[in-house]
């Protein structure tokens, strides 16, 4: 029975269930999918399976999630079925971002597996005709004092798990997996040549195919001369739709030569019209203005003013491997293997792009190569399911090439902002205002315009008009709102509509950026306070748990007996993600050659504090990757455009960092909280990095520079200057 | 022609021209190597050939004939793990683990050459490799661990 079934048969006793009013809302997803069956269910034969709607994208989620149903079913983590987001099975959790998924779905399983035990637990009482209290839950039994016991699965009969959560649970304290650095379940296949991703699903009869991609956004196919291709051997199909061509093979190699041979034989017409400087562009361009903060915060007050602005410039996700999906189209419904995000909007966009039901669409999650946020995986997925569609009954691989990747993907959007502080005369900050330019942070899916493929169709779709992410959590203006007690805050989001190039969600959105400003202009007023960087942040700070992270990285890292060397210096920097997620503090050691521009990360420290850490290593192998793909952004990325291509194709034209400028060590240091909330630890380490590494630049050089990236080839300029 | 992969000698029909990695991965059903970029820029594809480490997505097959190819499903099993993967294991070392099998055998390749390498040894060696989720130092941490192992240290 799927779930669509099982919630038609169920329909009215969720009626019966449903309470007159809810005073209090129900904790994470729980809110959204109220029965606990949507979460957890037990067999017969006392097999447990448990239900996420979130996706492992290599962040540890199924391993977390695991940890968090045993302790609380009292079980081996062996004896739980973990089914992850799937638009037949698994509730709607939306999207896998925004490290929401520990707060989101952690929170649901964790509250609906401990009520789920109580129900076992009082159906237990009922049978053996004891209090509750003389029972104890044990490796999928409920065991008596008198020594008598029943499997879960015996007392589980008819719609037991069928009921409404309740708000409060009764969560079993005992923590045997929870804070233990378990090893992670999806490791073991991903290191012996297992199959780990939607790339190496191989159905019967499966065919491959590849995209000829538009040269640039906007690009017509104004001729094509395909009757060489058709003719190849091994070609099964050229589909062509407008400008959206793609070609069909029976083995990969085949589609791969045949769509280079399309491509060749491809005249687009292109339009010029990619600005040629970025930030003066973003800066002309209509925005919508918000104050976020301080909207009734009264001017600055006299005293020293300080004043700095900062950029950021396009940045693509890059995973290593480029988007996959597989597709069969048969009978009039679909099947997509897909490694989106959010199986339930692709569902929605490819419905729309389609012209089909969204119940003919099934979309079922499988692990991609990285993600770090919205990239090409519902693109491919689009492309699959429209070759699909031309082949029915066939199962349709479509990967994309690297240079589709580089080019097509929605980068992180290139971004302005500008600060502005008084201090005071005992070098307080006592007043500070705050501006962020930035397009959207999402035009993930949900509508078919925000498919790549879509815009190419004969009858396009158009993207959904852009919109900001309202805070507190936030787009652009993520983080815009310094944690710091800074008197007469100001903040203002120049939300900007118009992207001259496609945009998304890249991990932790504006954050990153705004982070990176803030810290360093904290460095900035601190320096002309006279003060150290730490202390001065400490003494703008009241929240006792940012201190923490703060004085424990400065403490792990000798920030108090630090030695400067001659091209050496440190860096520190803070945030709380979102204001309202992890906490993290790092400290970081540089060395600079100031001829060459040569920079070179020696040591970084961190201190994060995600709530209750369920998986230790698991935060910090997150904070870890946090800390070294900042570095790379930091360092060496930027998109390169000309009038009409993105000219960032491959690693080539878009250098990330490796193994020579890895730093030689990096210690990150959890600080567990037992019995408060998760808090989201994916993202919470980008934005402190790029602030730390910038005050470390600053410290070893005596140069500020606020435009990213701080690239050996900028560092040259500006040291030699 | 034949191609001797991880030790079987298996007939593979795929013209000549073709390279590796789509004959690994389509023809003979094996999951390690990856695609990365058809480039030979970020080492997903990397797999042995005659102990040397080779980009999969760039080697035709046609000069692969008699050659030793080896994939990290030569290197042991999940069942059965072989140092290099029980390194990796044991240090936690992916995230996402797209890149990790061409981390793995180009690790495979250097301790293969060079049995007592220095750290510093493989941070050199796997500087042809990416990794996008930034497990660098635990894939670092693996690689010397897995030296250790082999050399016979518990």
């Amino acid at each position: 029975m799927n779930r669509r079934e099982f919630i038609a048969t169920g329909g009215a006793l969720i009626v019966s269930f449903a309470l007159p009013a809810r005073a209090q809302k129900l904790p994470g997803s729980l809110e959204k999918d109220p029965l606990l069956d949507s979460w957890i269910r037990v067999a017969a034969d006392g097999r447990i399976t448990v239900f996420t709607g979130k996706a492992e994208l290599g962040q540890g989620l199924k391993t977390a999630i695991l940890q968090i149903a045993a302790d609380q079913l009292a079980v081996d983590m062996k004896a739980i079925e973990l089914v992850t987001a799937d638009t037949a099975l698994t509730p709607n959790e939306g999207y896998t971002a925004g490290s929401n998924s520990m707060k989101d779905s952690g929170t649901a399983i964790l509250n609906a597996a401990a009520q789920a035990r109580e129900i076992l637990l009082a159906q237990a009482a009922k049978r053996l005709d004891l209090p509750v209290e003389k029972l104890s839950a044990q490796d999928g039994q409920i065991v008596a004092a008198d020594g008598r016991r029943i499997g879960y699965g015996a007392l589980v009969q008819g719609q037991l798990l069928h009921v409404r959560a309740a708000p409060e649970s009764r969560l079993r304290r005992e923590r045997n997996l929870i804070g233990k650095p378990v090893p992670r379940v999806d490791i073991p296949a991903k290191v012996t040549g297992g199959a780990a991703y939607v790339h190496d699903l191989r159905l019967p009869d499966m065919v491959h195919a590849r995209i000829v991609r538009p040269p640039g956004y906007g690009a017509k196919l104004r001729s094509l001369d395909d009757k060489p291709v058709a003719n190849m051997a091994g070609v099964i199909k050229i589909v062509r739709d407008g400008s959206f061509l793609g070609v069909i093979a029976a083995r990969e190699w085949t589609a791969v030569q045949a769509m280079r041979a399309l491509r060749a034989r491809a005249a687009w017409d292109e339009p010029r019209k990619l600005p040629r400087d970025i930030y003066a562009t973003l800066a002309a361009l209509p925005s919508q203005d918000t104050v976020i903060a301080g909207a009734d915060a009264p001017a600055l007050q006299n005293g020293r003013v300080i004043e700095a602005g900062y950029t950021r410039p396009y940045q693509i996700h890059g995973a290593i491997g480029p988007a996959c999906a597989v597709a069969r189209y048969e009978n009039g419904a679909l099947t997509i293997w897909t490694h989106s995000q959010g199986v339930y909007p692709l569902r929605g966009a490819v419905a729309e792009l389609m012209g089909m039901p969204p119940e003919r669409i099934h979309c079922i999650h499988m692990e991609g190569s990285g993600c770090y946020g919205h990239n090409a995986a519902d693109d491919v997925a689009a492309d699959a399911a429209l070759l699909a569609r031309a082949l029915p009954g066939t199962p349709v691989r479509v990967q994309w090439m690297r240079e589709d990747e580089h080019a097509w993907e929605p980068f992180g959007p290139a971004m302005l902002s500008k600060a502005r502080a008084v201090l005071d005369a005992a070098g307080n900050v006592s007043g500070f205002q705050y501006e962020v330019w930035s397009n959207t942070h999402s035009s993930r899916p949900g509508k078919a315009g925000e498919l790549a493929a879509a815009w190419s169709l004969e009858k396009p779709f158009q993207p959904s008009p852009p919109r900001p992410i309202p805070q507190p959590e936030g787009g652009g203006d993520r983080n815009a709102i310094p944690l710091y007690k800074f008197p007469a805050t100001h903040v203002t989001h120049h939300f900007i509509p118009e992207m001259p190039l496609r945009v998304s969600a890249l991990r932790g959105l504006g954050a990153y950026m705004n982070i990176f400003s803030i810290e360093s202009f904290v460095d900035e007023l601190a320096a002309a306070a006279k003060a150290d960087p730490v202390d001065f942040r400490l003494r703008h700070l009241d929240d006792p748990r940012a201190r923490a992270v703060i004085e424990f990285a400065a403490e792990r890292f000798g920030w108090r007996t630090y030695a400067k060397r001659n091209g050496n210096g440190r860096g520190f920097a803070f945030a709380r993600y979102k204001n309202l997620a992890a906490y993290a503090a790092i400290a970081m050691e540089v060395a600079v050659e100031r001829d060459t521009g040569e920079l070179r990360v020696l040591r970084v420290v961190a201190a994060v504090d995600s709530g209750e850490a369920v998986n230790p290593d698991g935060i910090r192998n997150q904070i870890e990757g946090g800390i070294l793909q900042s570095l790379s952004w930091t360092t060496f990325e930027a998109v390169m455009h000309d009038d009409r291509r993105i000219t960032s194709r491959d690693w080539g034209t878009y250098p990330i960092l490796r193994f020579s400028h890895v730093p030689q060590t990096v210690e990150v240091h959890v600080i567990d909280r037992p019995g408060e909330h998760f808090l989201g630890t994916g993202e919470a380490a980008q934005g402190p990095t790029a602030g730390a590494l910038a005050n470390a630049l600053a410290h070893a050089t005596g140069v500020r520079v606020r435009d990213l990236p701080l690239s050996a080839r900028r560092l040259k300029q500006v040291l030699s200057a | 022609m034949k191609l001797d992969v991880n030790g079987l000698v298996v007939d593979v029909t795929a013209e000549p021209t073709t390279p590796l990695l789509y004959v690994l991965r389509d023809e003979l059903g094996l999951n390690a190597a990856k695609f990365g970029c058809g480039l030979g820029q970020c080492g997903a594809c990397t797999v042995l050939a005659d102990g040397e480490a080779i980009f999969s997505c760039l080697t035709p097959i046609s000069v692969l004939e008699g050659r030793r190819i080896r994939t990290v499903e030569g290197l042991g099993t999940a069942q059965k793990p072989g140092p290099m993967q029980r390194a990796f294991i044991d240090m936690q070392a992916a995230q996402c683990g797209y890149c990790i099998p061409g981390m793995m055998v180009r690790a495979q390749a250097l301790l293969e050459r060079k049995p007592d390498a220095s750290e510093a040894d493989i941070r050199g060696a796997l500087q042809p490799n990416l990794c996008r989720c930034g497990t660098h130092m635990r894939i670092v941490r693996a690689a010397v661990r897995a030296g250790e192992l082999m050399r016979g240290k518990s």
